[in-house]
């Protein structure tokens, strides 16, 4: 059962600012890919750090612009008519709002961390300024995606930010592994992106019908609710493929651990805090329109809770330091759905924001490790890492027990408010498989903090002599990370614990007001239950790893065929390349060898052939012998005349 | 008075004889430089039917169309011959059935 309290009718304030925000990144890609490469490191790495900057600056000033403006209304800045084709009117038009605010804050905030982290990571990498044209160009994309008034102008953001995270993935395109995780990112997320634009035409076809053929926002949600059940499932349903694609969900997440072939940065960039988050913003943003299809909401939640606990099993068994961190993204994506399943919108956005901050911070974390170790990515070969790197080691910890749901962490409060919502909408089952999550997130969690840092080192010794801890522009937005995502989710503390629940107060105004019916004795049960599963996972870990991986071999050997399944992800790839990889090959042997080869081929030759058949047969009267011309024009002059005499002709 | 020796009739039999003469040469002969005067013979037959024609009518067309026709003949000479030179210089033969490239 969903209930959430309609939404009132909001008014536009004019604001011209906004185009600044995602034109300022945007601009410094522009000028990082023409000189950036001659103009030096050092340039390029202010530039790409002070656009960023910019945006966030301009992003503040948003935010505190709609906060003076009071409720009711957004900022607006329509910058120009774009199309203007038959009944359509879309304008590139830039759209502030509470929800499209924090979206602009993670992604400014975070992205600028990210950045001047980046300087330092980057640091010996030739290609610096292609990589910041690039990180930038993302940046503005999903500015865009997230500042967008109609879905065009998101589908621009959206379409911009997955062709940079297919040029980032593939950043270091000499390595065919890398470049073929690009394009296969690239080509999953193709097969999302036509579920988005199926939906929009479905939208634009319903608005039509209805006499007003919008695809802003506010005309879409003031549309959904007097759509018939089938049309407003249709869309919901048809944009939801578009966010398992982008978003990572079963069926399309399979691009996401690929995606772990850029660099790390990109990795805690586009694949943890922001661009995977795309399609729980697009949700959130027609939130009507899906409250319109219950059903369609039904199989959001269940996708999301099925994709949070297959994604968790499977994190368990990896060696990867960042597949374990892309598979515990996928798995936390999928509380994020089942949230938005359940009508809690808001606490999808708000494990969105608290996500941003811990799953940044760790993948930073990871990237600085790998960093140190020149390049090791493999777990087993790690440990003791505490020693040498205190800041990372710290700071890593911090993220773990934010993500496992340690009390008073950023994790702890949004992770509950999903379960709690979740239990409260009466889905049991999915509640109960989030609960497991909860517990298996915080076991593979604790067993690869275990593994990287403490115990003994156990790879080759000269890299354990060599590294150390990372620079100041990697380990400031660390400490930054750290204290967001321990600190991050007392803004959204719920009642039950003393709290106001500010963050999904604010919201409110675009996503509805969301309350749970359960009393506070049972929210308390409900909130205990996961911490204890929460709990009970990292002691577990600790205790089974803190001696090295071995407890993994005794799995793999007891568990051989469940250790394979997950190790291989369920084997999704391999049934994807026999069955769609090599459907789509057969299909294309069909057409080159049948359709192409016979048919086409067979029609241009044919017409060929039979045209020189026919000149074939006449041809040999071309001797070459004028005597057999001349005889020939005499042969005719001599009918004709005949014809004339005879009266034939005149 | 007498009756002219040649009626047009004369004319235009041995006219058509000549032309025939030309035609046969043309066909038969494999001499580029012979078949070349049939193709001269032919045109001197209508020359010849024209003016017979033309006398015969007392009408002046018919041998206004003459200095035409020799006119074309006397171009068509000097194109010919240059013609058969510039094969001759290619290949050292005038019998046409052996210059016969530009066939299928």
């Amino acid at each position: 059962m969903v209930e959430t309290q309609h939404i009132a009718e909001q008014t536009a304030v004019a604001a011209s600012f906004l185009r600044y925000i995602p034109l300022a990144p945007l601009l410094a890609a522009a000028i990082h890919m023409t000189f950036g490469a001659r103009a030096g490191r050092p340039f390029v790495n202010v530039i790409a750090c002070a656009a960023v900057a910019l945006s966030f600056i301009f992003s503040c000033r948003a935010v505190l612009e709609l906060a003076q403006a009071g409720g009711g209304t957004f900022l607006l800045d329509p910058v120009y008519t774009w199309i203007d084709a038959g009944g359509l009117t879309v304008d590139l038009a830039f759209r502030i709002d509470q929800l499209s605010a924090v979206m602009c804050m993670i992604v400014t905030g975070v992205g600028f961390l990210i950045h001047v982290y980046s300087t330092g990571y980057m640091s010996h990498d030739a290609d610096f300024a292609r990589f910041f044209g690039y990180l930038n160009l993302f940046t503005a994309s999903m500015l865009v995606l997230v500042l967008g008034d109609s879905l065009p102008v998101m589908f621009v953001g959206w379409e911009g930010v997955g062709l940079c995270s297919y040029l980032l993935i593939g950043f270091w395109y000499e390595d065919p592994a890398k470049a073929s995780a690009g394009k296969k990112a690239f080509v999953v997320n193709r097969v999302g992106d036509a579920g988005f634009l199926l939906g929009m035409f479905v939208l634009f076809w319903a608005g039509a019908e209805s006499g007003h053929a919008s695809l802003r926002f506010a005309d879409v949600n003031a549309l959904a609710p007097g759509l018939s059940a089938g049309v407003a499932a249709l869309a919901a349903a048809l944009l939801f493929v578009g966010a398992t694609g982008k978003s990572a969900q079963i069926p399309l997440f399979v691009w996401l651990p690929d995606a772990m072939a850029g660099p790390t940065p990109v990795s805690a960039l586009i694949h943890a805090a922001t661009m995977v988050t795309a399609g729980i913003y697009m949700v959130a943003r027609l939130n009507v329109l899906y409250l319109a299809a219950p059903g369609v909401m039904e199989v959001v939640a269940t996708i999301g809770g099925l994709t949070a606990f297959g994604a968790a099993t499977v994190a368990i068994v990896q060696n990867d330091i960042k597949k374990v961190l892309a598979y515990s993204t996928v798995s936390q994506l999928g509380y994020m759905f089942l949230a938005l399943g359940v009508g809690a919108f808001g606490a999808a956005l708000f494990h969105v924001m608290t996500h941003a901050f811990f799953k940044a911070l760790l993948f930073l974390g990871a990237g600085s490790v790998i960093h140190a170790l020149h390049e090791e990515q493999d777990i087993r070969n790690m440990g003791g890492l505490r020693a040498k790197m205190p800041i990372t080691w710290i700071t890593f910890a911090v993220g773990t027990a934010a993500i496992a749901g340690v009390p008073g962490l950023s994790g702890f409060f949004s992770k509950d408010e999903i379960l709690a919502s979740t239990f409260d909408s009466g889905h049991w089952k999915l509640w109960a498989l989030g609960v497991l999550t909860a517990g298996m997130t915080a076991f593979y969690m604790t067993r690869l903090f275990v593994l990287t840092f403490q115990g003994e080192y156990r790879g080759k010794r000269e890299k354990y002599e060599a590294a150390e801890e990372s620079p100041l522009t990697m380990t400031s937005a660390l400490i930054v990370l750290a204290v967001l995502a321990a600190a991050g989710g007392y803004l959204g503390v719920p009642e039950v614990l003393g709290g106001s629940n500010f963050f999904a107060h604010y919201l409110e105004p675009v996503i509805g007001h969301h309350a749970l019916h359960m009393g506070h004795a049972d929210e308390i049960a409900v909130m205990l239950i996961s911490v204890v599963v929460g709990l009970g996972g990292i002691v577990i870990a600790y205790r089974l790893y803190a001696n090295g991986p071995g407890p993994d071999a005794t799995f793999a050997v007891s568990g051989r065929g469940l250790h394979g399944t997950l190790g291989n992800a369920y084997y999704l790839d391999t049934a994807y390349d026999r069955f769609v990889v090599g459907g789509i090959g057969a299909l294309a042997q069909v057409l080159w060898r049948f359709v192409d080869v016979v048919v086409i081929d067979g029609i241009a030759n044919g017409i060929g052939r039979a045209t020189a058949a026919l000149g074939g047969s006449w041809r040999h009267w071309s001797t070459g012998n004028v005597q057999h011309y001349a005889f020939s024009i005499l042969v005719g002059v001599a009918v004709l005349m005949l014809a004339v005499a005879l009266g034939v002709a005149r | 008075m007498m009756e002219p020796l040649a009626t047009p009739a004369h004319y235009l039999v041995l006219s058509a004889i000549i032309f025939c003469i030309g035609a046969l040469g043309m066909v038969v002969r494999r001499n580029l430089i012979v078949m070349f005067m049939s193709v001269e013979l032919m045109l001197n037959a209508a020359n010849l039917a024209f003016i017979a024609l033309a006398n015969r009518l007392g009408n002046m067309d018919g041998q206004t169309i003459v200095f035409f026709v020799m006119t074309v003949a006397a171009a068509e000479a000097a194109i010919g011959l240059a013609v058969i030179l510039a094969l001759f210089r290619n290949k050292p033969t005038v019998q046409a059935d052996e210059i016969g490239l530009l066939k299928w």
